[in-house]
């Protein structure tokens, strides 16, 4: 909008000048209020015209909202799902996805535009000082707020009557008890559950990709494989409950890289095996580097070095991970020869 | 023959005598027993080797040793096989640069692939390791795609994420994304575990359940792969998402707050 548009006889002639309490800065009071500063009018407050164009934006504004939801429900019937357009800085991408995410964003866009709009031109701006009250009451109300305690006790008969005061307080007393023992359906408490696992001697490690009984002569120096206990089947209810705890996962290292003493001891011809779940929070870990040894967590980076009793290396967790001691069996599989000796994945207070 | 008995006790008789036993023994040698064997010496294998240990020669052997056998530079090639060859050559890592950081990356490929297969042969030939996988192996016939992929999660995506896009490891290692490798480099890598990554033999992974990673990969990666959700931004996961979140889509509400409030909607006398 050019100024000629406003008619010049409807601007103020002058600003007004400061309102509200003013003071003059002197020489005893040189930081004084000097007041708001004084109003400025907008277009729309001169000009009818103006604000008649504004209305009309603002209008606008809300119509294109609606015909973006009417777009938004004609899309989602009209659109078939697996439909693939073409949009230019996007890519290939589905049509509904891309008709629903524009339609709904103009919609809201709208909306919230026409509101800003509509509140910048058209509703009042002026500015106005309001001065804070005193906190406190005044003395009357005060006194009659005392006055009307004090003669509401003493009509409820508190005081008097004692039976109704002293039930009433047992009864508050024992009401929250019922949320206190809602808390019960947290349990039970785990028990020992957290310091075992379905592992136990004889069973043998049987491999995830093929569901069949691993042989040392499977597992090649610098492999990396993963094992679940024999038995536990992966459609049977048990399943997540106990492969989150039970999940291993097994390497090979020469014998001669092994620079742990017990590590070594609880191999099978240098094949290695330790829990999959990181001893900091419990993230699944096998980011298996084959040359260093390292095994990374992909959630926080801690390191294991399991060619050294897979102690921590870098990063938060503040346990190596748990060795399952391994062997054969008299038919030459790989069998646990017990359970994890400590508990597995994250510590918790009474892990000692 | 008279000559000849003449001559008999002449100082270089003996001389002559031996070299003639010498050439009759190996004449009838050569003519009789090793037949077959001298014949087979030049059959096209052990040109191809010849000519792979020229290649080796040139390339390859200052690192890893004349005969194989490694350096402080290199490791030993025996024992890793064609297929080791075939990938760290075919994808452009080997040769590798003299001063490589964390690990070597994939780069053009110097060598024609007669000239790999040559290389592959000869490293073969210094000991027994996996073979070059043939089309059949790693083409797309008879793969479950859907097993493919339950397998590529538990066994790969730890690394090289959901759909094969890589990740990061330890001091500057990575795991390189998967995304227009060819279907033989990837039967090959998950079959001799190349740099850092661990092997994945046929017998813990079976050659089927290659066939159906790389039958996975190829559906997600693919040319004809669908994306209904449009720009993936690097196919990432989470945190690249919510990088372009934060930056792009809450720096654009605060850049138009401010646009907003900057201009003033007072009229002004002119």
């Amino acid at each position: 909008m050019s100024s000629q548009d406003i008619p010049e006889e409807n601007l103020p002639a002058e600003q007004d000048h400061a309102h509200g309490a003013v003071g003059i800065a002197d020489e005893e009071n040189p930081f004084a209020d000097p007041g708001l500063p004084p109003h400025e009018h907008r277009i729309q407050d001169i000009d009818e015209r103006a604000a008649k164009r504004s209305e009309r934006v603002v209008a606008l504004l809300f119509t294109v909202s609606m015909l973006a939801t009417i777009g938004f429900i004609v899309a989602y019937l009209a659109i078939p799902n697996d439909k693939q357009i073409f949009v230019f800085p996007i890519g290939h991408i589905s049509a509904m996805n891309f008709a629903l995410g524009l339609t709904l964003g103009v919609a809201l866009f709208c909306i919230g535009a026409g509101a800003v709009h509509w509140a910048r031109t058209l509703m009042s701006d002026e500015e106005v000082a309001d001065d804070r009250h005193a906190i406190e009451a005044p003395s009357d109300v005060r006194a009659k707020v005392h006055a009307d305690f004090r003669q509401g006790a003493k009509e409820s008969a508190l005081g008097r009557r004692k039976l109704i005061r002293n039930t009433m307080f047992g009864a508050l007393a024992l009401v929250p008890l019922s949320g206190v023992m809602l808390l019960g359906g947290l349990g039970p408490a785990p028990g020992t559950k957290l310091r075992h696992t379905i592992w136990a001697k004889g069973k043998r490690l049987v491999n995830m990709n093929t569901n069949q009984p691993l042989r040392p002569e499977d597992v090649a120096v610098g492999s990396l494989t993963f094992a679940k206990p024999d038995g536990l089947e992966e459609h049977s209810e048990e399943f997540q409950t106990e492969i989150a705890k039970a999940a291993l996962m097994i390497v090979r290292l020469q014998p001669g890289n092994i620079k742990d003493k017990r590590e070594l001891e609880w191999s099978h011809e240098g094949i290695v095996a330790y829990s999959k779940i990181c001893t900091h929070v419990g993230c699944p870990i096998s980011l298996y580097e084959q040359q260093t040894h390292h095994v990374l967590c992909p959630c926080h980076q801690s390191t294991f070095d399991l060619s050294d009793g897979a102690r921590v290396i870098f990063g938060p967790a503040g346990h190596a991970l748990p060795q399952l001691r391994i062997g054969v069996d008299s038919e030459g599989y790989l069998q646990a020869l017990g359970d994890f000796e400590e508990p597995v994945g994250p510590a918790f207070w009474e892990r000692g | 023959m008279k000559k000849l008995s003449v001559r008999r006790r002449h100082p270089l008789a003996a001389v002559v005598v031996l070299l003639l036993a010498l050439a009759a023994t190996g004449g009838l040698y050569a003519a009789f027993a090793p037949a077959g064997k001298a014949q087979a010496d030049e059959t096209s294998q052990s040109l191809t080797i010849k000519e792979g240990k020229k290649l080796y020669e040139v390339g390859c052997a200052s690192c890893h040793g004349t005969g194989g056998q490694g350096s402080s530079d290199g490791p030993s090639l025996v024992g890793v096989g064609a297929a080791a060859v075939d990938f760290q050559v075919g994808t452009g890592r080997m040769p590798a640069a003299t001063s490589q950081g964390a690990q070597v990356p994939r780069k053009k490929n110097i060598y024609s692939q007669a000239q790999i297969d040559q290389l592959a042969a000869y490293v073969a030939s210094l000991g027994a390791g996996p073979s070059v996988p043939t089309k059949q192996q790693y083409g797309p016939a008879g793969a479950d795609i859907a097993k493919g992929g339950e397998l590529f999660r538990t066994n790969c995506a730890q690394c090289h994420n959901f759909t094969g896009k890589g990740g990061a490891l330890t001091k500057g290692k990575f795991a390189p994304d998967l995304e227009g490798v060819a279907p033989k480099h990837i039967y090959e890598a998950m079959q001799t575990g190349p740099q850092n990554m661990p092997s994945f033999p046929d017998t813990t992974l079976s050659e089927k359940n290659k066939k159906d990673i790389i039958a996975y990969l190829n559906a997600v990666n693919g040319d004809k792969t669908e994306n209904p959700g449009g720009l993936e931004l690097g196919g990432l996961g989470p945190v690249s998402e919510g990088l372009f979140g934060w930056i792009f889509g809450l720096g654009t509400l605060i850049v138009v707050a401010v646009w907003v409030a900057a201009r003033t909607a007072k009229a002004k006398k002119s």
